[in-house]
């Protein structure tokens, strides 16, 4: 498949890789060696466990939206500093750093595009800035989205790779699952569907808010999935967490999932999902 | 008497007050003539209080937030609302005794009424869990409101918790989903809203009981992304930092009206909520039956319009 080769093309120079150099490494979850090339021909996924290494926004807009169809907006929303915010360094220098490492401006990209000719907004978080983490422009620009999901009445498809609200904008950021929530509750009511697609990892109150809302939610093989992430588990009740512990197979089998796909499978699994939520039509003639 | 927990800025207060009640008890058995010299100390205590209750540090504020004597939602239940019957269970997997929910008659208004409830002492807490609710907990408040809903009854909440809870149990049964499923539900209800911050306000496990029409804060309370503890292990990989975290992340009730992120903060006696619980739930009444009233006039769709508005809004950013 030619799909990342395509997004490597367009991929800014100093957009941070998300498979490290080298031209062999190793799959985390089983162990393999793998040749780099290959992981990239087969998706980032590991041929011998089916692992899905990480990928970015721009590689799901590749690998699910109609070339060369996607609009992005609101690419030229930037975080502000509103609580002055200081830890080792000043926040307002680390999320210059954040820009300059990969490229973008917050952990988020949102546009409009087709999906198998279907118009869609369609939302990929990016993990690699500041952890997919949410602050105010992230808040924002999903909100926006939402907002363009009703005006057009496009179904809404949103990727979620996050660790949670950002702390260095203190309850800006909390009120961010409040806000995206709210946009998700005018979207429901104007009926247009809403698909979440959950990666590796989505966690806090990322998944406690706009993730978890989907009308359909579907989550990547071994994808963690969770509300507390879990060391904190760990040090809450003082012993090692089970095997496959808030895993996309754990959620599944607890019901908080509607279905695993595999990425080379999901353009085609959304696209029939989408078909069956918008499409209004007569049964078939039998007369014919 | 029961025994006071004194903070460490609070011994000197502490001590003081002892003092004087001890030389009272003195002067009412004997001739010493100290009157003069107990006016003479609560003079003193009086001026002490003042000075270190009105520049309390950010910290300060979390450790009184916390304060293992301050009322919780049962203690302003018990004062302010009469007739009110608790209903229990989430209707698929259990209670939460971390979560109070029930219908009360307040001002004269019948309300649904829900409140992280934390315990008293040892035994009550392990019961409470620490006021750290179980998905079951977030799920009965869900189903409950929605009933408030559909009778057209004005909603009050009260929010304290150290967050909800991070367990095995609980992410089995879809901490995230109860919360997120929370939020929706609040966007959507049709009945005057208000939540007021009494303790802790602790991030997602307190905002799934707090998307209302007025969200309001004691003095003495905190309202954060992630509890001052956490933020320092992750940022300076110290939880001993949190009250570098406090003041960096901003969680007092002031703080949050200064951001115009609350509505109103309500006053507490001085020394806190805890030197006077009977006062503090007359100042919440107070403000509560204005807000009340004043949401009352507004129609249901109205109210949900609004309150969608009034979040939709929340952030700061900037255009390069
Ligand atoms: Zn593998």
């Amino acid at each position: 498949m030619a799909w990342f080769e395509k997004s490597k093309k367009g991929l800014a120079p100093k957009e941070k890789a998300q498979i490290p150099d080298g031209l062999w490494l190793k799959c985390e979850n089983c162990g393999e060696i793998i040749f780099r090339k290959e992981l990239q021909k087969n998706l980032s996924i590991c041929q011998k466990c089916r692992f899905h290494f990480r990928i970015n926004g721009r590689d799901y807009i590749a690998l699910l939206i109609d070339e060369g169809t996607y609009r992005e907006f609101n690419t030229d929303l930037v975080s502000a500093d509103p609580l002055k915010f200081k830890d080792t360094k000043r926040y307002p220098d680390r999320v210059q750093q954040a820009i300059k490492s990969t490229g973008i401006n917050d952990a988020v990209r949102t546009g409009v595009g087709l999906l198998d000719g279907r118009k869609i907004v369609f939302v990929a978080m990016e993990f690699t800035f500041f952890g997919g983490s949410v602050g105010s422009v992230v808040g924002e620009k999903i909100t926006q989205a939402v907002i363009r999901s009703i005006e057009g009445r496009y179904p809404l498809v949103l990727v979620s790779a996050s660790g949670g609200m950002r702390m260095q904008e203190g309850m800006y950021s909390l009120l961010q699952m409040a806000k995206t929530t709210c946009a998700l509750a005018q979207l429901a009511e104007a009926k247009i569907p809403y698909i979440s697609l959950l990666t590796h990892p989505t966690t806090g109150g990322t998944t406690a808010s706009f993730s978890m809302l989907g009308n359909v939610i579907i989550a990547e093989p071994g994808a963690l999935i969770g509300f507390a992430g879990p060391r904190v588990i760990k040090q809450t009740i003082g012993q090692d967490l089970p095997p496959g512990f808030q895993r996309s197979e754990f959620l599944l089998q607890h019901g908080f999932i509607d279905m695993i796909v595999d990425r080379s499978q999901l353009k085609k699994t959304i696209s029939t999902l989408l078909m069956h939520l918008t499409t209004e039509a007569t049964p078939d003639d039998d007369s014919k | 008497m029961h025994e006071r927990v004194a903070l460490d800025f609070e011994k000197p207060i502490l001590d003081l007050e002892k003092k004087i009640a001890e030389m009272k008890a003195l002067s009412g058995t004997s001739q010493l003539g100290l009157d003069d010299e107990i006016t003479r100390l609560e003079k003193k205590a009086g001026k002490l209080r003042s000075e270190i209750y009105s520049s309390l540090t950010r910290w300060q504020r979390v450790q009184m937030a916390r304060h293992p004597d301050r009322p919780y939602t049962l203690d302003y239940l018990n004062r302010i609302f009469t007739d009110f019957i608790e209903l229990h269970g989430d209707r698929s997997y259990g209670d939460d005794p971390a979560i109070i929910c029930g219908f009360g008659t307040f001002e004269g208004v019948s309300v649904f009424v829900m409140g992280h409830q934390k315990g008293r002492g040892t035994k009550d807490n392990l019961y409470r869990n620490f006021g750290m609710p179980n998905p079951e907990g977030y799920r009965k408040a869900r189903r409950l409101m929605q009933l408030a809903d559909h009778f057209s009854k004005p909603i009050i909440s009260f929010i304290d918790t150290p967050g909800a809870y991070p367990g095995l149990g609980a992410e089995e049964r879809g901490q995230a989903e109860a919360i997120a499923g929370n939020l929706m539900a609040m966007a959507n209800l049709r009945v005057p809203f208000i939540a007021v911050v009494l303790g802790e306000g602790g991030s997602g496990g307190a905002l799934a009981i707090g998307i209302a029409d007025r969200v309001l804060m004691l003095e003495n309370s905190i309202y954060s992304v992630i509890s001052p503890e956490g933020c320092a292990s992750i940022l300076y990989r110290d939880s001993s930092e949190a009250p570098r975290a406090a003041e960096a992340m901003k969680v007092t009730a002031s703080d949050l009206k200064g951001m115009k992120l609350i509505d109103e903060v309500i006053p507490e006696p001085l020394g806190g909520a805890h030197r006077d619980p009977d006062t503090t739930a007359e100042n919440v009444r107070k403000v509560l039956k204005k807000h009340l009233t004043e949401l009352q006039k507004t129609p249901g769709e109205e109210l949900c319009r609004l309150r969608r508005e009034r979040f939709m809004k929340v952030g700061v950013w900037e255009k390069k």
